[in-house]
């Protein structure tokens, strides 16, 4: 469709960059389901990338498939150029893929500050007899990695709620930790699964907000997933439409918004 | 009120990271460090070491360890006192075999063979969770015991079975063995102890601690931050029999003396230290210490107050123990899962806006 490499200009004048990750023919089924059937995209450096689709479309099944939970059946992904191995979670985690997760998935037994440091953990190398020492290397990499957790902690506004035990807080600063853990990483492909799930209007605006602001100040590549079509289409660079784990759609917001058969996915059509 | 945190700030991360960022409790920390080191050491007898300093001291160790396991890594054991009889018995061939190195050395090294032993019996946890991994521990625990019964290499061929610690020096003096005086015994338990008690923190403050604490509260989220949990799990067995390794053979070779493996280290040791823990505090290393003390002091207040004042028969007190034992396990898993180290933490919130909380 676009070149691989070259950069592209979005319809709203942006320049996104090279291909960063490639899904190509994935097929994913769950014994005689067909959850993802043959999809093909790329997701491009410094662009948000949307994946929407009504239920049951494979929506999260796609992104399970790029952070490694699922193991397509058959196609390929290709990350940074080169054909991704079979990996599980955490090697993926550590070239760089960060995400959230519909349902909240944080720990709930620690602070907010921990969760945000855990996101830190590719980051932190000292061996266990260091730590055990805790003065000299260990400690200097923790004071390291907390100043950079600090300025997510900063950027996303959670300053007040450092230390408070992450079971007490309420949704929607949830789901705003779980962004700050996964940002802490600093992953060079972010993937969010329902950032807006279950907001009311203010926090669905902050948290918009937020997303843009990640993806302007630190460049990060988002894929998201999300429902709510005005964020999505506001948001977004480019989108990908799914449908019963078919693409039916791929373009900019303003091609999805008037192809047919995208239209017909989300009102319904009469069969005759 | 008596909790004085105002006015206390910190600058630096270094500062807000410290084990004590409280003024109040850095001083009262190094106040009973002081008197536990410099103080006690002129002041016991026989008595008091042997009914409570060591018996503390040790299950400090041992709770500690299992706390890492439980407490901090979620994976629920029941093998400590086979993995404690793994360190006395690692301990007791050891000073055996090599009479002339010092007693460090193979309290060490016992706790470095357990951390291994440890590791094999950790490898089912990579599969089963929970209740399941608790019944494979469970085997570790009652394979270890006929192991080291079955196989006479274990006890050095000796006609009773039993493993008997031979006298032995460090620096000169004499720690183990019947000509041990009573403040050897008692600072060589406080020096592990304490060594023990700062590695833990140290681990469970930094990268690995968060590692085991988020396997402990959602793996899958774990793996996808890209913590291996392969790894996380092993780590955190190994850790974990390391000082349970090291508690056994403090329990041997300073304590008793002399072990016969099914009866002091039966199932009914694993049982005691997972009570200290879930008495004390699950995931706290200040509620390893409180689980001990408590399970230590209690029987020895208990038998002074129902006996010796009382009158009552022992056998009756020794019954009331368990009673008053039981309950408390079902009242702390019921009301407070976090046990006296989260009782202290609400009583310090409580304390902080005492007497006016509005």
């Amino acid at each position: 469709m676009f070149d691989q490499v070259e950069n592209y200009v979005t319809a709203d004048g942006r320049t996104i960059g090279p291909v960063v990750m490639e899904m190509k023919n994935i097929t994913l089924r769950f014994g005689g389901v067909e959850a993802i059937k043959d999809i093909s995209f790329d997701i491009r450096e410094g662009e948000i990338r949307a994946i929407i689709g009504p239920n049951g479309a494979g929506k999260s099944s796609m992104l399970n498939v790029i952070s490694g939970f699922y193991v397509p059946q058959e196609g390929e992904v290709w990350y940074k150029g080169a054909r991704r191995a079979l990996m599980k979670p955490f090697q993926v985690a550590q070239q760089g893929i960060a995400r959230t997760f519909q349902n909240i998935a944080l720990f709930e037994g620690m602070s907010v500050l921990d969760n945000v440091m855990t996101g830190r953990l590719t980051h932190m190398k000292t061996g266990l007899f260091a730590q055990s020492l805790w003065k000299g290397k260990a400690e200097k990499e923790e004071i390291e990695n907390r100043e950079v957790a600090e300025k997510i902690i900063d950027f996303l506004e959670i300053q007040a709620i450092r230390k408070t035990p992450v079971a007490r807080l309420p949704y929607g600063l949830k789901k705003r930790v779980e962004l700050a853990r996964a940002l802490a990483a600093e992953p060079s492909l972010l993937l969010l699964d329902e950032p807006m799930a279950g907001m009311n209007v203010e926090e669905k605006e902050d948290m918009s907000r937020f997303i843009l602001d990640v993806n302007d100040e630190f460049g990060t590549t988002i894929a998201l997933i999300e429902h709510d079509m005005g964020v999505v289409m506001d948001l977004s660079d480019r989108v990908v439409v799914m449908d019963y784990g078919r693409r039916i759609g791929d373009g900019t917001p303003d091609e999805v918004r008037n192809n047919q058969e995208v239209i017909d996915a989300y009102l319904g059509v009469a069969h005759d | 009120m008596f909790y004085r945190e105002a006015g206390d700030f910190s600058s630096t991360y270094a500062q807000d990271q410290q084990t004590f960022p409280i003024k109040f409790d850095r001083w009262r920390y190094y106040a009973v460090l002081f008197i536990a080191i410099v103080i006690v050491p002129f002041v016991v007898n026989d008595y008091w070491v042997n009914s409570i300093f060591m018996p503390f001291l040790i299950y400090a160790i041992a709770a500690i360890g299992l706390n890492i396991l439980v407490g901090y890594c979620g994976q629920v054991s029941l093998g400590t006192g086979g993995f404690m009889a793994v360190g006395a018995y690692a301990c007791y061939k050891l000073m055996t075999a090599f009479p002339d190195v010092s007693m460090f050395v193979h309290v060490l090294l016992a706790g470095v063979i357990t951390a291994g032993v440890g590791v094999l019996f950790g490898l089912p946890s990579l599969r089963i969770k929970g209740f399941y991994l608790a019944v494979a521990t469970l085997a570790a625990q009652f394979f270890l015991v006929w192991l080291f019964n079955r196989f006479p290499w274990f006890y050095n061929y000796s006609a009773s079975g039993q493993i008997n610690a031979p006298e032995r020096d460090t620096f000169g003096i004499i720690i183990v063995g019947p000509n041990t005086e009573a403040w050897a015994a008692y600072m060589f338990c406080l020096i592990f102890t304490i060594a023990s008690a700062i590695v833990a923190r140290n681990m469970t403050r930094g990268a690995t601690g968060r590692k085991w604490m988020a396997i402990r509260d959602m793996d899958i989220a774990a793996e996808i931050i890209g913590v291996n949990p392969l790894k996380a799990k092993l780590t955190a067995f190994a850790v974990s029999s390391f000082f349970i390794g090291i508690s056994g053979a403090l329990f041997f070779a300073i304590y008793l003396g002399a072990v016969e493996v099914g009866e002091v280290f039966g199932i009914q040791k694993s049982f005691l230290v997972l009570f200290m823990i879930i008495i004390g505090g699950l995931g706290s290393i200040f509620g390893s210490f409180a689980g001990a003390a408590f399970l230590v002091i209690l029987p020895v207040l208990l038998k002074i107050v129902g006996v010796d004042w009382l009158g009552w028969p022992t056998d009756i007190v020794a019954h009331l123990l368990f009673v008053i034992v039981g309950a408390l396990i079902v009242i702390f898993l019921i009301a407070e899962p976090h046990g006296i180290a989260q009782l202290w933490r609400v009583a310090k919130e409580k304390l902080r806006l005492w007497p006016f909380p509005h």
